[in-house]
């Protein structure tokens, strides 16, 4: 368990003083000159060495991420774009950044822009954190002020700027290249990698778009040294993390704690335990409602991190957990994720536009058990034929889910099917051959 | 160049090739709906998936740069897998009525759907259904139908430069339209029903006449412009349905105006299919030997400055030569194929031409359009100018305001003929855009030369060409753009009256006493003297036919072979589609069976002996395509570039839906006509 003397967050409550003062009297904007000073190299390097893997989800090493950005412009700017459209359901973690800790974002910020060679930052706020936007733009008005940004930012030399673009609700604008769509005022669609946004990315200029939290911590890493960092947590899932544990839980809560924590450690001590104890858990969605659902079985010994996670075939995600207890209707839970997919695909390319509906059409006939069993298994093929054929991770998103409950619910689903059929008789829908042969082939 | 191997075999491509080009060169061909090679790259039908090794998914190949060394793998297990899903996924909510479908027989998905589909389709749920939406007179929208691979859209916005098409709505709700109702305003936007690979865009007028292989396709010329579009005929039996163009990198590369392909149904109506001859005030069906007598009647005893021809604007080469020829015969030097009244300097072909080429539009480096408005002059050629600024760095100055935008960024330096000498000087800033430029172009549109000071307008232009360096020995950057498809040729062939001779307008109010109409209807029939002894040979009855005395049927450009050459001066030849209706006949044989009735046998008697005549008269008609040359300096047109008027450029042409005889006889245009060309009311008046 994380101690208060590792915590990266110390004002995560909003117990104290968010204001420029209060973040000063935390640690905040203290020798932001001198890590400056270290210069660009020193910086990643250090990030590098801290081993810190993104925060939003996908786990990227973040010091690599910024030595891709070009250390000599060809003469376009470079640009930091923070992804703050944190629209995961179950996911709040970076809502608690921005309102409670902004100056240790826009100094990390800061520090992150002169890393990578940008005098200019942008936030893309989700739309529905209006008031939390509104706390930001005030800090960003204090720094601003006390010139800790702005031109020559804390008198290390270095001008840079801090803007807010707030979102307008999609889903899909927290994917960093249609976020950047976004930003350009364009619709939010996905754009094709590569190229990456590293060589064309906002206005067609050298950009890197990290999470909230990826970007909040770097400033405490470097004031404390990578190997700090690097000590906390298991091998390859260092640090610490932001975890929100939301749905059966006596005290649904946003902790910062150790990567590498058991899961069943975090729930029953931070967020006071299952719901009815821990034999009432049915089920756990680790990281946010795009990876995998884990049973109870597989949940009280799994560890909360990258690769323990990603071993039990689901993932860490952003580490919004979603507690389910054996009231839980699993399936319709899924099928409201389904729905959600369908609702938040951009249409762009086919898989994911014509899937995410066929699967939300089965699925909401799974919950009430009006299919065939065979249907199970072509529901899994058709998620199969979505997952890793899209432009973006949204499809693959959409599949998972789905997966997950079929790999560890498919009981629960078999019985659903049978008592409609029994409520009903055999009329239903003809099996369906497979693998059937095409001419092409 | 980097090596990519591609299932086991080795091709060498050039470096930023896609992995898909990288498949074609290697023989590999490659599923897509949404990749077009003259459009921006989507890669969003995701049918175009290819393994790539070392990459940890498949990757859609249409916008997959290659490196050196990659190897891709388009037949493995994972890649079929894709094609089938991708297939089925596009399937289940595409209707199933290719049996009711334009589309059907030249449709991708269906082609495609019997290589990679299934045999029977699993999607049990309901199937989407999306409204039609109204894209004007031409384009009729099936959007059920659509896939979603937004090549109109791309094609709207940077092919035809109107960013009027867009998806609306999200997910599987994604619908494409023009967000508020209305009526494409492109005149490229038949094109759209060329590369929609499915039948959500078809061609409304040609809306479930035929399927495409019960028709007989002939290669021709597009007449109804100077561009020298190439096409394709598609007929069945006598009629012809519909026009396509041919790919052709140099003239159109694969686009087409509306006006060549819609103005088809035209070829139907108002036809001169017998020869008619006036009588007592009333035109009476009569047979070509007495329509000849009347004629050599008619011309009987009238000397020959006393006989005077216009040519029209759609003849074919090989028609005017023989006119040509009849009215030297006959003692007539009153020759003119300048309907419009412009003024052009024959000395040199290259002061009359389209010197840079089409194609050289992309090589150029800053642009000056004067009194043309290429948007309507010639939508082609003015989509290559779009296509080149939209590659940046590309200047463009307009003299004299265009009636609509340009669909390019241009800066209007003013609409007086003064800016030409302040851009010789100097003294305007743009001057300085050409000067500094390595391939500056001038276009002079036919608004320039149908002035009074024309002449002047021509030299001005000569000689701002010549002082920005546009007249290098590799780069000609002067041009002239044509409104008409026989201009060129006409020119070539000397059909302008020599000093003395009567112009059109000295053809008018009694200058001639017989006057021949070669296809000619838009110089202003009316102006004929009420003496005049006229004869119309063409193929509509339309302004000069209705002032005729008599009527000699002939053919339109889709029913005779013809040589036809372009505002570039490119020689281009079209053969017969189909036969001229009724009596009507090549025009050439109308003339040289007339010329033996005067007595003045032209001495000609089949096609191949009028090719070598036109050869004889001008050696450009030898050679098919564009002979190449480079500007010349120390010569300039004739005139005083220092009389210029102060009369502002004005608009060469009217109603660019109705030009020329096809097109005012055919509904289809008539009724873009009403859609586009008349002031759209507003809601308060």
């Amino acid at each position: 368990m994380l101690s208060d003397k590792d915590r990266i967050f110390t004002n995560i409550y909003g117990q104290n003083d968010w204001r420029l003062a209060g973040a000063r009297a935390r640690g905040d904007w203290d020798g932001t000159a001198a890590i400056l000073a270290k210069g660009r190299d020193a910086i990643v390097n250090e990030m590098k060495a801290s081993g810190l893997r993104g925060r939003g989800g996908a786990g990227f090493p973040t010091g690599l991420k910024w030595s891709f950005m070009p250390k000599v412009s060809d003469g376009r700017p470079s640009y930091l774009v923070i992804n703050g459209d944190e629209s995961e359901p179950g996911t709040c973690k970076d809502r608690e950044i921005l309102r409670n800790e902004p100056h240790k974002l826009i100094e990390s910020a800061l520090i992150a822009s002169f890393a990578m060679g940008a005098h200019t930052a942008y936030i893309y706020i989700r739309g529905e954190y209006y008031r939390v936007a509104q706390r930001l733009q005030v800090a960003i008005d204090e720094a601003y002020e006390a010139g800790l940004i702005g031109r020559n930012a804390c008198g290390s030399g270095w001008d840079f700027d801090f803007h807010i673009h707030s979102g307008a609700g999609a889903y899909i604008c927290g994917e960093e290249t249609a976020l950047l769509e976004s930003l350009e005022g364009k619709k939010g669609m996905p754009r094709m990698k590569p190229p990456f946004p590293a060589a064309m990315g906002l206005y067609g200029c050298p950009t890197t778009v990290n999470n909230v939290e990826s970007i909040a911590v770097a400033s405490t890493i470097l004031r404390r040294g990578a190997s700090w960092f690097a000590g906390l947590g298991r091998p390859n899932n260092v640090g610490t993390k932001l975890m929100s544990i939301a749905g059966h839980v006596n005290r649904p809560c946003v902790v910062e704690e150790e990567l590498g924590t058991p899961m069943r450690e975090i729930i029953e001590r931070h967020a006071g335990g299952v719901r009815g104890g821990w034999d009432n858990l049915k089920a756990v969605i680790p990281g946010g409602c795009s990876v995998p659902i884990l049973p109870a079985a597989t949940c009280a010994t799994v560890l909360m991190d990258f690769d323990s996670l990603r071993a039990e075939r689901s993932g860490l995600g952003t580490a919004g957990m979603i507690v389910m207890d054996k009231s839980t209707d699993v399936i319709a839970a899924i099928a409201r994720f389904a729905k959600f997919f369908k609702h938040e695909s951009c249409g762009q390319c086919t898989p994911c536009r014509e899937g995410t509906g066929w699967m939300m059409r089965m699925m909401a006939r799974m919950v009430e058990g009006r299919a065939e069993v065979e249907e199970i298994d072509m529901l899994d093929q058709v998620t199969r034929q979505v997952e890793g054929h899209t432009i973006c991770a949204l499809g693959d998103a959409s599949a998972w889910p789905i997966q997950g409950l079929i790999r560890h619910f498919r009981p629960e689903m078999e019985e659903r099917i049978a008592a409609y059929k029994a409520r009903h008789g055999r009329a239903g829908l003809a099996p369906t051959p497979e693998n059937l042969p095409v001419a092409a082939e | 160049m980097a090596k990519v191997t591609v299932d086991g075999i080795t091709v060498e491509v050039p470096n930023g090739s896609t992995a898909l080009q990288a498949c074609e060169a290697a023989g590999k061909e490659i599923p897509r709906f949404c990749y077009h090679e003259r459009l921006s790259i989507a890669g969003n039908c995701r049918m175009c998936l290819v393994e790539v090794e070392k990459a940890p998914k498949p990757v859609a190949s249409c916008g997959f740069p290659i490196m050196d060394g990659m190897v891709i793998k388009t037949d493995t297990e994972v890649v079929r897998r894709a094609r089938r899903a991708v297939m089925e996924f596009l399937l289940i909510n595409h209707p199933l009525d290719c049996p009711i479908c334009d589309q059907g027989g030249e449709c991708d998905l269906q082609d495609q759907a019997y290589a990679y589909g299934g045999d029977h389709s699993r999607y049990a749920e309901n199937k989407r259904a999306v409204k039609d939406k109204y894209l004007g007179p031409l384009v009729k929208t099936v959007m059920t139908r659509c896939i979603q691979c937004t090549r109109c859209v791309r094609f709207a916005s940077e092919v035809a430069g109107v960013p009027e098409l867009g998806a609306t709505s999200r997910g599987e709700n994604m619908e494409i339209g023009t967000y508020v109702e209305k009526a494409l305003t492109s005149e490229l936007s038949g094109n759209l029903i060329d590369i929609c690979p499915v039948g959500a865009l078809t061609s409304r007028p040609y809306a479930f006449t035929a399927r495409p292989w019960e028709l007989k396709k002939t290669d021709s010329i597009d007449a109804t412009d100077a561009t020298g579009t190439n096409i394709r005929v598609h007929a069945r039996g006598p009629e012809v349905l519909r026009i396509l163009p041919r790919t052709n990198d140099e003239v159109n590369e694969e686009w087409m105006a509306d006006k060549g392909r819609f103005s088809i149904d035209g070829l139907k109506r108002k036809r001169l299919d017998r020869p008619w001859v006036r009588a007592h005030g009333r035109l009476h069906p009569a047979t070509w030997q007495d329509a000849f007598v009347a004629i050599a009647r008619a011309m009987q005893g009238v000397p020959g400055e006393r006989i005077g021809a216009i040519v029209g604007d759609m003849c074919d080469a090989e028609s005017m030569v023989a006119l040509r020829d009849l009215m030297t015969a006959l003692g007539s030097p009153n020759i003119d194929c300048r309907q419009d009244g412009a003024q052009y300097d024959l000395s040199r072909r290259d002061f009359y031409t389209f010197n840079s080429g089409i194609a050289g539009i992309e090589e150029a480096d800053a642009l000056l359009i004067v009194g043309a408005d290429p948007r309507h002059d010639s939508p082609v050629i003015n989509a290559r100018i779009r296509k080149r600024w939209l590659a940046g760095a590309f200047p463009v100055g307009v003299i004299g305001a265009p009636a609509s935008d340009l669909t390019y960024g241009y800066e209007v330096l003013g609409d007086q003929p003064s800016v030409l000498a302040g851009l010789i000087d100097g003294s305007l800033a743009f001057a300085d855009a050409l000067r500094g430029a390595k391939k500056p172009m001038i276009i002079v549109g036919q608004g320039a030369l149908t002035r009074d000071d024309a002449a002047a307008v021509l030299a001005a232009c000569w000689s701002l060409a010549d002082a920005v360096g546009a007249l290098s020995a590799d780069w000609h950057g002067f041009n002239v753009l044509h409104q008409a498809a026989s201009r060129v040729g006409a020119l070539d062939l000397g059909l302008v009256p020599r000093a003395g001779a009567r112009s059109v307008a000295g053809m008018m109010s009694g200058g001639v006493e017989v006057l021949w109409l070669l296809g000619a209807d838009e110089f202003g029939a009316a102006r004929i003297g009420p003496d005049t002894f006229v004869i119309y040979q063409g193929h509509h009855g339309d302004a000069g036919a209705a002032r005729a005395d008599v009527i000699l049927p002939g053919a339109t450009y889709v029913e005779k072979p013809g040589t036809y050459v372009n505002t570039e001066g490119r020689v281009q030849t079209a053969f017969q589609a189909v036969f001229p209706p009724g009596e009507a006949k090549e025009d050439w044989r109308i003339l040289r069976a007339f010329s033996e009735v005067v007595g003045h046998t032209l001495p000609y008697d089949d096609l191949p002996a009028v090719r070598a005549r036109l050869a004889e008269a001008n050696p450009v008609f030898a050679r098919q395509g564009l002979p190449r040359f480079g500007g010349g300096t120390g010569v300039a047109p004739a005139g005083d570039a220092s009389a210029l008027g102060s009369t502002p450029f004005g608009r060469a042409m009217g109603d660019y839906y109705l030009t020329n005889s096809i097109s005012r006889a055919s509904p289809t245009m008539q009724e873009c006509s009403r859609t586009y060309s008349q002031p759209v009311l507003q809601a308060a008046e």
